[in-house]
């Protein structure tokens, strides 16, 4: 840190005379808790192989980020190399040419077309981000806990409760650590967590997209059946319990479950005091094939506005290589390179989480799609409506039918 | 002003005038209002995908007030402002002038420790305020809960911060808690400015304690209490940062604390996969803009007239 | 001869609720300080015990000095807002003297041109005030902030002194004037101390939200070197959201400067809000 600030500071100031080979490229980003394992690890490696060109990180707080880095860009301030968040987000900024046209960059060829999906145009034809990373959602839990209460891992839906039960019954663990004060913990962490067992992963999502289904479906109304009985289980005031109260209920023992993403695999285990494990959404029915949400979640772009055009896209075609997909993985245990180069991860953890690729079919989060285009906006209604379910103001039901309602008022092929 | 205008008459152009007023207009001007002119030019318009911008005069504002998704969000985030606003009247304004009159009491020891330790709150930022009241009122800490355990009324707490029917009470008591400072030092100040033969002539007609407060000092600090609620009006109507930093830009729960100032940011700059609308935001802060004007138009031409007339 | 009758229980009843709302105002600050000194499971499990030897962890400290910049962010603040105070004040106060002591055509127009500003947010403008400064390559720079909260904080300063100005005797201002001193003299001399009182409230209102805005730092001033002290305490708490130790050492670092720069001013303060009043 202080090495970048006197970098800055005498930069800011002209003073360092850089020489006119050395191209200096600023990477805008909302990861910032990943700041060190970038300044650290990544880019070390980069610079080893180019060092003519430097590069920083430069994170913004994620709740800002698309707000921040949509007003830069308007004032032509953002850095060189652009993070990506998926989907629409990325579109709009590459259909008002801020983002530079990738299709037919060689290392596009390393990922597959889900991947490359998130960042490319609607017909597939233009591709602008190079996919970093996805994460998988799950559940963990404490291994400690589950051997004191001697409880198996369950894989349905009625062994998930008689386990939830069960943890109540013993007293000394909350059994699911999850509030709805920040709402999307309900939506990602948990309606389409455990949501792609019942709408049958991408088979669901597509259908909604090519408006063969409704959210009026019984496929979307269950798991918020699901959800709305977590209610029970959650810790007494869970309306309030925060993002970061939840984290802290599951690190410092006190819950015994906690519905995930794989990005907490690295801090959880700096933070917890005990041995902890995955298991996967539980299905439905004994036997019924597996889904879980695996989602597109990072690429990197460049700006076009950048006047370091080669030096960047050297950095982006570096971030598309088998190389990159290594490092990141095992820096960043959790985060799942896209990269269809097989990896091999050291964190046994974050291992667990990717076997469930073998096992069950992989999907996206249902709004990010194309879905979450219009006004009102399906992803931020999810939000609400999820936290709502949770919070018991809604039953499940009417929950399916105000998402459909705010989706049919603007998407066309929902309107018959 | 007569000699005033009698210098203005002799001189052939009052430089002065210009001296004093060039520099502030000059960047208030470039820096506050050529960019708010052309953030409220936006209302009038809309942009294709690829972001060329069209005219269409009034549908921005039909849209606001008439469709239904727009509209429901409008007036929802308008009463929760209202709603904002009363309770700081109510609250605020009542405890300034209590704790200032307290602090006012001649000879009272120990008022500038008093004075000084109440008023840290408004020094803080809303990053610090809003994770402390956020732990503070956590059901996971139990801290509240421990206090009211304390004198005996645990049974009262609740996770009041998610609760639709006391979140948004809960962050207004948060704000005036922040501010309550700014208006007991201004009645203070206020409480100070009476002349002492006031209280001394009143004193032997025999009002004296409370009497002489409220028959006599309280008429007298109106203006003051006048300037502190328009202040705070608009100061309500512009707020933002704390329900954004507690409550995050979709003001749950189930948009129960949304005001103005977050809906208008979550328009302007989108939230997770919306994006922003520049111009619907803007249409919104136009909006804003003009139930502003109206409360300050009122006040000035009703409550503050009445008070000069009142005052002297 | 008022002390006298004075009750002694009115007096206490006074001390009582008084300590009562002090230590509802300094709780949270209190909170956060003693919780900043201890490890993380005595955090949450005893988070209103203060420190004990077993308890006692410095480690929060430890990861703030290693990542943050506080002392840098620190004198960023303070440069920021003590200029752009200067600004609002001296430029504020010749506006507000020609609109109250002048009559010329507009007058009334340019007052409430001038009050237009205090009646919506310019986070509003962002766009466009961010075109402006890389357009005159302000960005990144503490000037950005400084011009944007100068030309944010004037209106409110207007708005009130010039109402304060009006007030201001006209005897002693025609008295200057036969006496043949310039406008610049009487503006200085004559009426910018007897507002004093004035300048003060509007030091405060102006000084507080500069200090803890949180937008323009992001967006006009986000590099490490112009960082502010609240933007810097936002980032520090994104980045360590789960570590409490952290935040709340940031959190702690970030009131301390503050509050110990208000008990060396708080009198200069309050003298100077009150002193129309105490003669």
């Amino acid at each position: 840190m202080r090495t970048t600030s006197t970098a800055a500071i005498a930069l800011s100031i002209g003073l360092i005379a850089t020489s006119a080979s050395a191209a200096e490229l600023v990477i805008e980003s909302w990861r910032n808790d990943d700041i060190t394992i970038w300044q650290d690890t990544i880019l070390p490696a980069f610079h080893a192989q180019h060092p003519d060109i430097q590069v920083t990180f430069q994170p913004t707080a994620p709740a800002e980020y698309n707000a921040a880095l949509n007003a830069k860009l308007d004032g032509g301030t953002a850095g060189d190399i652009i993070t990506c968040r998926p989907f629409d987000a990325s579109l709009e900024m590459f259909k008002r040419g801020h983002l530079v046209d990738l299709t037919g960059m060689e290392e596009l060829g390393n990922f597959p077309e889900t991947a490359l999906a998130a960042w490319s145009t609607d017909d597939g034809s233009q591709t602008f981000c190079v996919p970093m990373a996805s994460v998988i959602h799950g559940f963990m839990y404490n291994k400690d806990a589950f051997a004191e209460l001697g409880l198996e891992v369950p894989t349905t839906e009625e062994e998930f409760f008689a386990v939830l039960d069960a943890i109540k019954a013993g007293g000394s663990y909350e059994p699911l650590a999850m509030g709805t004060a920040d709402q999307w913990e309900a939506a990602t962490m948990g309606y389409t967590n455990i949501g792609p067992n019942y709408w049958q992963g991408e088979e669901g999502r597509k259908a909604l997209i090519a408006g063969e289904a409704k959210l009026t479906d019984e496929a979307y109304v269950a798991p918020f059946r699901t959800i709305a009985r977590w209610a029970d289980y959650l810790p007494s005031g869970f309306e309030a319990q925060s993002y970061p109260d939840s984290q802290n209920l599951f690190t410092l023992g006190r819950a015994a479950i906690y519905p995930t993403g794989s990005w907490e695999i690295s801090p959880f285990q700096r933070d917890a005091f005990f041995e902890m494990g995955a298991f996967k959404p539980p299905v439905p029915n004994a036997g019924d094939p597996c889904f879980i949400s695996d989602h597109v979640d990072i690429g990197m772009g460049i700006n076009k506005a950048s006047p370091n055009q080669e030096a960047a896209r050297t950095f982006v075609e570096w971030v598309g290589s088998a190389e990159f997909a290594e490092l990141y993985s095992n820096a960043l245990p959790g985060f799942f390179s896209l990269s269809s180069h097989p990896i091999t991860l050291e964190d046994p953890l974050a291992q667990e989480f990717i076997d469930w690729r073998n096992e069950c079919s992989s999907s996206i989060r249902l709004a990010h799609q194309i879905l979450s285009r219009g006004t009102p906006n399906l992803w931020n209604d999810m939000w609400v409506t999820s936290a709502n379910v949770v919070n018991g103001v809604v039953t499940p039901e009417e929950a399916g039918a105000h998402l459909q309602e705010g989706l049919a008022s603007w998407y066309a092929p929902q309107q018959n | 002003m007569q000699h005033a205008r009698a210098a203005a008459r002799r001189k052939p152009f009052p430089w002065h005038v210009v001296v004093f007023l060039a520099p502030a207009v000059l960047i208030y001007t470039a820096v506050m209002i050529y960019p708010l002119a052309e953030t409220l030019r936006l209302s009038f318009f809309d942009r294709t995908d690829e972001g060329a911008r069209f005219w269409v005069g009034l549908v921005n504002f039909e849209r606001l007030f008439l469709d239904p998704h727009w509209a429901d969000q409008f007036w929802n985030a308008l009463a929760n402002n209202f709603y904002f606003f009363v309770v700081h009247m109510a609250v605020q304004n009542p405890i300034g002038v209590l704790l200032a009159a307290l602090l006012s009491m001649t000879h009272l020891p120990g008022r500038t420790f008093y004075r000084t330790a109440i008023f840290v709150p408004a020094m803080l930022s809303v990053v610090i305020i809003g994770f402390a009241w956020k732990l503070i009122l956590s059901p996971i800490w139990g801290v509240s809960e421990t206090l009211l355990g304390l004198v005996g009324l645990d049974f009262l707490f609740g996770p009041w911060l998610g609760k639709e029917g006391s979140a948004l009470t809960t962050l207004a008591l948060i704000s005036v808690w922040q501010y309550v400072g700014i208006p007991m030092m201004l009645i203070y100040a206020a409480l100070l400015a009476i002349p002492e033969d006031i209280s001394e002539a009143a004193d032997l007609d025999g009002v004296r304690g409370m009497a002489l407060f409220f028959k006599v000092k309280l008429p007298l600090i109106w203006p003051t209490i006048g300037i502190i609620s328009i202040l705070t009006f608009i100061g309500n109507f512009n707020a933002f940062d704390l329900i954004y930093a507690v409550q995050g830009a979709l003001a749950g729960p189930n948009f129960s604390t949304d005001i103005l100032g977050t809906f208008l940011y979550r328009t302007f700059f989108g939230h997770q996969l919306e994006l922003g609308d520049p111009h619907m935001g803007a249409t919104i802060a136009t909006a804003m803009f003009l139930i502003i004007l109206v409360g300050v138009m009122a006040y000035l031409w009703g409550v503050q007239r009445r008070m000069r007339r009142y005052q002297f | 001869m008022n002390r006298a009758r004075r009750s002694l229980t009115a007096e206490a009843a006074a001390h009582a609720i008084l300590i009562a709302y002090t230590i509802i105002a300094l709780f949270p600050v209190v909170l956060i300080l003693i919780n900043s000194f201890k490890d993380r499971r005595a955090i949450f499990q005893a988070p209103m015990a203060p420190p004990t030897p077993e308890s006692l962890s410095l480690i929060g400290y430890a990861t703030v000095l290693e990542q943050g910049n506080f002392a840098l962010y620190f004198m960023n603040s303070l440069t920021v807002t003590v200029l752009a105070l200067v600004l609002v004040l001296l430029l504020g106060a010749m506006a507000a003297f020609a609109l109250a002591e002048y009559r010329f055509f507009g007058n009334a127009l340019m007052g409430l041109y001038l009050a237009i500003g205090i009646m919506i947010p310019i986070r509003l403008g962002t766009v466009g005030i961010l075109e402006m400064m890389v357009a005159t390559g302000l960005v990144n720079t503490r000037t950005a902030l400084v011009l944007v909260y100068t030309a944010n904080g004037l209106p409110l300063c207007v708005f009130i002194l010039s109402e304060f100005m009006r007030n201001v005797s006209k005897d002693l201002k025609d008295a200057a004037r036969i006496d043949g001193l310039s406008e610049y003299t009487i503006f200085f001399r004559i009426v910018l101390p007897l507002v004093r009182p004035a300048m003060a409230t509007v030091a405060v209102f102006t000084m507080i939200p500069i200090w803890n805005d949180l937008w323009f730092p992001l967006i006009l001033a986000p590099g490490e070197a112009v960082k502010t002290i609240t933007l810097g305490t936002q980032v520090f708490i994104g980045q360590f959201v789960t570590n409490w130790n952290a935040v709340l050492a940031g959190l702690a670092l970030a009131i301390l400067p503050v509050l110990a720069l208000y008990l060396v001013f708080s009198r200069q303060l309050i003298r100077g809000i009150t002193s129309g009043a105490v003669k």
